[in-house]
């Protein structure tokens, strides 16, 4: 089964309708909720009632696009806030830990190490119940001892960016440690030949070829942050990230006007993993 | 240790052990001992195991919990069936160019939310959806026809979301196979079916591993796609941790059931790694 292998005629076409169907089937419901953000009705559905621009940028009732509607736009604000504390932490976090397990050898790194992957296999639900739970019993404490109640640690954002910080550090960890294993150390060892302090190599040399997969991992980081749902769901307050808040309107019934935030979402997030894949490809 | 490299170490250790420590080991035992109480009056709790004693005997938890298992099961089953054959042709069917195309394909969806793409099904599934209308155009039905909140709905929802997670994996190990492996196959007698067997196969199992176990902790840990996509009787384990944390406040079996769900999906996950003699290093990293 592969190309210098002779295969009948039937097997071939089979096979590849099969992959033509797969394709449609990735394709389908994108394609559709994306077409319906241009339909002139208030339902995403058929019938077709003629192409709109109105649920982007209406901003008269029945049909206020998005970037006249306040909810939305303070939503996208509140998950582009949350994502990028997200992303630099996670990175940051990363970064120590590459260094930490591609440098030292000392007692216990294999356990730490699948402590480390672990956050990988634990449902982003229990992730996200695990740290209600903990600074609950925090908060609790506190008001116990000192009669303070402690905001941050009731369910709001700080809590949002740590569950998810909690498990996006090891995908930056995983990623930035692949390409410092591929580092010559003997490049470090010449700049410390020629005079430079530890750090000094570490930050001319090292860190400077280890800038592609940082910033591949803050892009993942925000990524994954600005998509995510589970652990965001348990931790959440009164500010509603974006897949918080449409989740919310999807439960009460849709309008085209998801369809048009989800198209925007669609294109915002292809561009910045094709900038990932174009950086990754040049470097 | 040089003096100099110690306090290196212990800065570079710092992070990795508040992170784990505070967000991920403390976390858990705190759930583990919540899970472990039972509330007697206000603020009162007393240690006990009624908890998974009312999460073992009602039916309904017991069931929901069973058919979330299973139905994850399914749905890592189904997902491989369907990618494999795609995996397989990306990797060595297509060449060059159309081959990255493709590959860059199967990636792009799942850049977009998880909220999308179940959007994008019920739009397609609903009684006033798309499938629905063409259905009645082509006369196939006289009146709409609801087919979303079923379990079948559900299982495309879930099939959908974890594709990638399954796609790749096996790209990338199937990719490593060599062609002249293939050949010698059929060279020594091997037919389609034999080569798939004992050369194929075999050489994907890596993939096949990592792809299975990452897909079933997706669907496990799943909450958009049953509670848009299921019916009444598709409840899913998530949801029911759901219900117990913010609808009833009742965080002490919320926790139990967040702690069964650990263990079923930890028990499931090492059962795989065991069964196919793999670390977690090995498969995840």
């Amino acid at each position: 089964m592969i190309p210098t292998i002779p295969q009948s005629r039937a097997f071939r076409l089979a096979y590849g309708g099969y992959v033509a169907l797969f394709f449609l089937y990735l394709a389908l419901p994108l394609t559709v909720v994306a077409v319906f953000a241009f339909n002139d009705s208030q339902f995403p559905s058929l019938p077709w009632e003629g192409f709109t621009w109105n649920w982007f940028f209406g901003n008269e009732r029945p049909q206020i696009g998005v970037f006249h509607e306040r909810g939305i736009l303070r939503a996208v604000g509140t998950s582009v806030l949350v994502a990028g504390c997200v992303a630099v932490l996670s990175v940051c976090v990363g970064t120590t830990n590459a260094f930490l397990f591609n440098r030292y050898e000392f007692r216990g790194k294999g356990l730490l190490y699948v402590l480390m992957l672990l956050p990988l296999v634990i449902p982003g639900i229990v992730l996200g119940i695990s740290i209600l739970l903990f600074s609950s019993t925090l908060a609790n404490g506190i008001w116990d001892m000192a009669e303070i109640d402690v905001q941050a640690f009731r369910p709001g954002l700080l809590l949002v960016v740590l569950g998810q910080f909690s498990f996006i550090t090891t995908i930056a960890t995983l990623v930035i440690s692949a390409r410092l294993q591929k580092f010559d150390r003997t490049l470090e060892e010449a700049a410390l030949n020629l005079g430079a302090t530890r750090l000094t190599a570490v930050r001319t040399i090292t860190l400077p070829f280890l800038a592609p997969a940082m910033i591949g991992a803050v892009v993942v980081a925000f990524l994954m942050s600005f998509e995510n749902f589970n652990t965001t769901l348990m931790l959440v307050g009164s500010d509603a990230p974006l897949t918080i808040a449409m989740f919310d309107r999807l439960k009460e019934g849709s309008t085209p006007l998801l369809n048009a935030v989800s198209l925007l979402l669609m294109l915002g997030s292809s561009l910045l993993a094709l900038v990932v894949i174009l950086f990754q490809r040049r470097s | 240790m040089r003096a100099e490299t110690r306090i290196g170490f212990i800065l570079l250790l710092t992070p990795l052990v508040l992170w784990l420590g505070l967000l991920i080991v403390i976390p858990h035992i705190d759930m583990a001992l919540i899970s472990l109480r039972e509330r007697i009056s206000f603020g009162v709790y007393e240690p006990s195991l009624a908890q998974y004693e009312k999460a073992l005997t009602e039916p309904l938890y017991l069931r929901t919990f069973g058919r979330t298992a299973v139905m994850s099961v399914l749905a890592t089953a189904i997902t491989l069936l369907v990618a494999f054959p795609v995996a397989y042709y990306i990797a060595k069917m297509a060449k060059g160019r159309l081959q990255q195309v493709l590959f860059l394909l199967c990636l792009i969806p799942f850049y977009v939310s998880e909220l999308v793409r179940t959007f994008g099904w019920m739009i397609l599934l609903r009684e006033t959806g798309l499938i629905s209308s063409l259905m009645q155009w082509v006369g196939l039905a006289d009146q709409p026809v609801e087919m979303l909140y079923n379990d079948a709905a559900m299982m495309v929802g879930l099939v959908y979301t974890s594709m990638l997670f399954m796609v790749v994996p096996l790209v990338t190990t199937l990719e490593s196979l060599d062609d002249s492996v293939i050949e010698a196959g059929y060279d020594l007698g091997g037919n389609g079916w034999s080569v798939l067997r004992e050369i194929i196969i075999p050489h994907a199992m890596p993939g096949v591993v990592s792809g299975c176990i990452v897909v079933f902790m997706l669907s496990l840990g799943n909450y958009l796609t049953p509670t848009m996509l299921g019916g009444k009787d598709s409840l899913w384990f998530t949801e029911m941790i759901y219900n117990q944390f913010i609808v009833r406040s009742n965080w002490e079996l919320g926790a139990a059931f967040g702690f069964m769900l650990l263990v079923l999906s930890s028990a499931i996950v090492w059962g795989m790694l065991r069964l196919t003699g793999r670390t977690l290093q090995e498969t995840m990293g």
